[in-house]
């Protein structure tokens, strides 16, 4: 095995990354999805009848769905990768990681693989309870779009996670980037509005968010409509995750923060 | 307890070292932790690393185990590079740490089924029967690492460390804070693997641990090795007596071969019986009231406590 890939031995931590979400699925799969059920109550009864969204094209209560389910699916997938890798060293218990034969690719495959499918089951979730207030997103033009930026923005945001967790010595310092970076990036996407009904100054600045091309995107895929280009929206999130697959693998093999 | 562990090592005829570390240094800020480390660990051995806390010993271990990286130097395990070489070499050794981690999501059987998966052991579960039956662990196989108590932590850790049947295993002050029965069925345990051909690595601070279980002994002290050879040659190469003396002061010249001092005690090494009588003249002259007085052979810790004193011979 000395220069081959150690499957067992990725398989294996991805196997105990998604029984540690799952013995915990209350807080980690129910609450996210009863979260979003109240965003989408609230914000659909507020400004369905004030919001016109591609010209009216689609219901604000619809448009809200995509949004949501996608918000789920990335904050999850952070959630996931950071929280574990945290607590492991918090808790010093990621010597049982770091001892065995694991590659940094195989240790980013799992950890990333884990927070992608936290990120997707709790997407799927969401999907499920909203989808009686809005029936008709069923009938989606383009589902293979919408898996493909579901896939992408789970991964990416694994991979974020997955850095914030190297990165972070304690959990407050894990929670201001969850809260000053992946949160406002998140809800500046365009998860409750569509950015054409923004000033021209923050449409603009939207352009510079990588989490709006990853909701636009998905959103194409129900709707055959984006703010954006799903090809232009797939070339960001692809170079996004490019860069930081190769950051995260980076870190991973210098051992930064990990080993002395 | 009766079964016999299906652990037993071979050793290839040529390797000269199960590990081997040469010119290893590693500085931390302002401290030097190893300052070139040269020593070698013998296929099948039970080797003692001793020294005071911040020798560095837990360093090199770290280092061993992949954990932490060297500044300069390398180490090899039974031939294979922990860098160039880190999968094989880290699939030769079982690491039971000195902290007590475990991780608590988990229950004892499914901690010990993820530590072989990650190393690669397929059908792992008739091992991890036969670990847990002999850790006195099969009626807590499914309790959650939480329940456990300290000792029984402790048993799972060395068990995590043995899960994928390691030709050497590293124990790193594996008895602190563990009571007496358990350290004793823990040493049998380890003492029965290297009667199969494990090589085992141990620091302690328990001394007579080491000397009850150590062939061989290197003492670390300021990231230096100050001392290595059998426990044998150690103990004859101090093979004085120990004096301990109850007595409200010593005559100043005396200060000098004090090895220990506690309240009213002084515990002295001398060289030859001879001295003895000096000692006492010495006492008299100054009218010191001798209130005890006790003769002991050279252990162990005297030998440490001579070397760490640089009272060496």
């Amino acid at each position: 095995m000395s220069r081959r890939f150690n499957h067992s031995g990725w398989l294996t931590l991805l196997k105990k990354e998604l029984l540690r979400f799952w013995k915990v699925s209350f807080q980690t799969i129910a609450a996210p999805v009863l979260t979003s059920l109240l965003y989408l109550l609230i914000f659909s009864h507020v400004l369905a009848s004030h919001v016109a969204v591609y010209d009216g094209r689609v219901g604000y209560t619809a448009f809200l769905v995509p949004g949501l389910v996608m918000m789920s699916v990335l904050q999850n997938a952070f959630a996931n990768s950071s929280s574990s890798l945290i607590q492991s060293k918090i808790t010093g218990n990621l010597i049982f990681v770091l001892l065995p034969p694991l590659s940094p690719l195989e240790m980013f495959a799992a950890y990333v693989a884990g927070a992608m499918v936290r990120g997707l089951v709790v997407g799927a979730g969401v999907f499920a309870v909203t989808l009686w207030f809005a029936p008709s997103i069923v009938a989606m033009p383009h589902p293979l779009w919408a898996l493909t930026f579901a896939l992408a923005g789970s991964a990416i945001l694994g991979t974020l996670g997955l850095i914030a967790g190297i990165w972070a010595d304690k959990f407050d310092q894990l929670a201001a980037f969850q809260n000053f970076v992946v949160v406002p990036l998140t809800f500046l996407s365009g998860v409750f509005y569509s950015i054409h009904s923004l000033p021209p100054f923050w449409q603009a600045a939207s352009h510079f968010n990588p989490f709006f091309y990853m909701i636009d995107g998905f959103r194409y895929g129900f709707f055959g409509v984006s703010d954006a280009s799903p090809w232009l929206s797939l070339a960001v999130v692809a170079a996004f995750a490019l860069g930081l697959t190769a950051a995260a693998l980076a870190l991973l093999a210098r051992g930064w923060k990990l080993r002395g | 307890m009766s079964r016999r562990l299906s652990t037993d090592v071979r050793h290839d005829d040529v390797l000269s070292a199960a590990v081997a570390f040469h010119d290893v240094a590693r500085r931390f800020g302002s401290v030097q932790a190893l300052d070139g480390i040269d020593l070698e660990v013998k296929p099948g051995e039970f080797f003692g690393l001793l020294g005071p806390n911040g020798a560095g010993k837990t360093t090199l271990i770290s280092i061993l185990a992949g954990l932490v990286r060297a500044d300069r130097g390398s180490v090899r395990v039974m031939g294979h590079d922990v860098v160039d070489d880190y999968r094989e070499a880290r699939r030769l050794i079982g690491v039971v740490p000195q902290e007590l981690v475990f991780d608590p999501f988990f229950t004892v059987r499914e901690t010990l089924r993820f530590q072989a998966g990650y190393f690669g052991v397929r059908r792992p579960e008739a091992w991890i029967d036969e670990i847990l039956a002999h850790l006195d662990l099969t009626s807590k196989a499914d309790a959650n690492m939480r329940s456990l108590s300290g000792g029984m932590k402790r048993r799972v850790l060395v068990g995590q460390a043995l899960v994928h049947k390691p030709p050497v295993i590293v124990l790193d002050e594996p008895t602190a804070g563990v009571d007496v029965e358990l350290r004793q069925s823990l040493w049998a345990f380890i003492r029965r693997l290297n009667r199969e051909g494990h090589t085992v690595i141990l620091t302690t601070h328990y001394l007579e641990e080491a000397e009850a279980l150590c062939e061989r002994i290197a003492m670390l002290k300021a990231g230096r090795v100050v001392a290595l050879d059998t426990k044998h040659n150690l103990l004859s190469r101090f093979s004085g007596i120990t004096v301990r003396l109850s007595a409200q002061r010593l005559p100043q010249p005396w200060y000098g071969r004090v090895l220990r001092q506690e309240e009213g005690l002084f515990v002295l090494g001398l060289e030859r019986h001879a001295e003895l009588e000096t000692l006492l003249a010495d006492l008299r002259a100054e009218a010191i009231a001798i209130e005890d007085l006790a003769l002991a052979e050279t252990d162990l810790e005297q030998v440490f406590l001579r070397i760490m004193h640089g009272t060496a011979a």
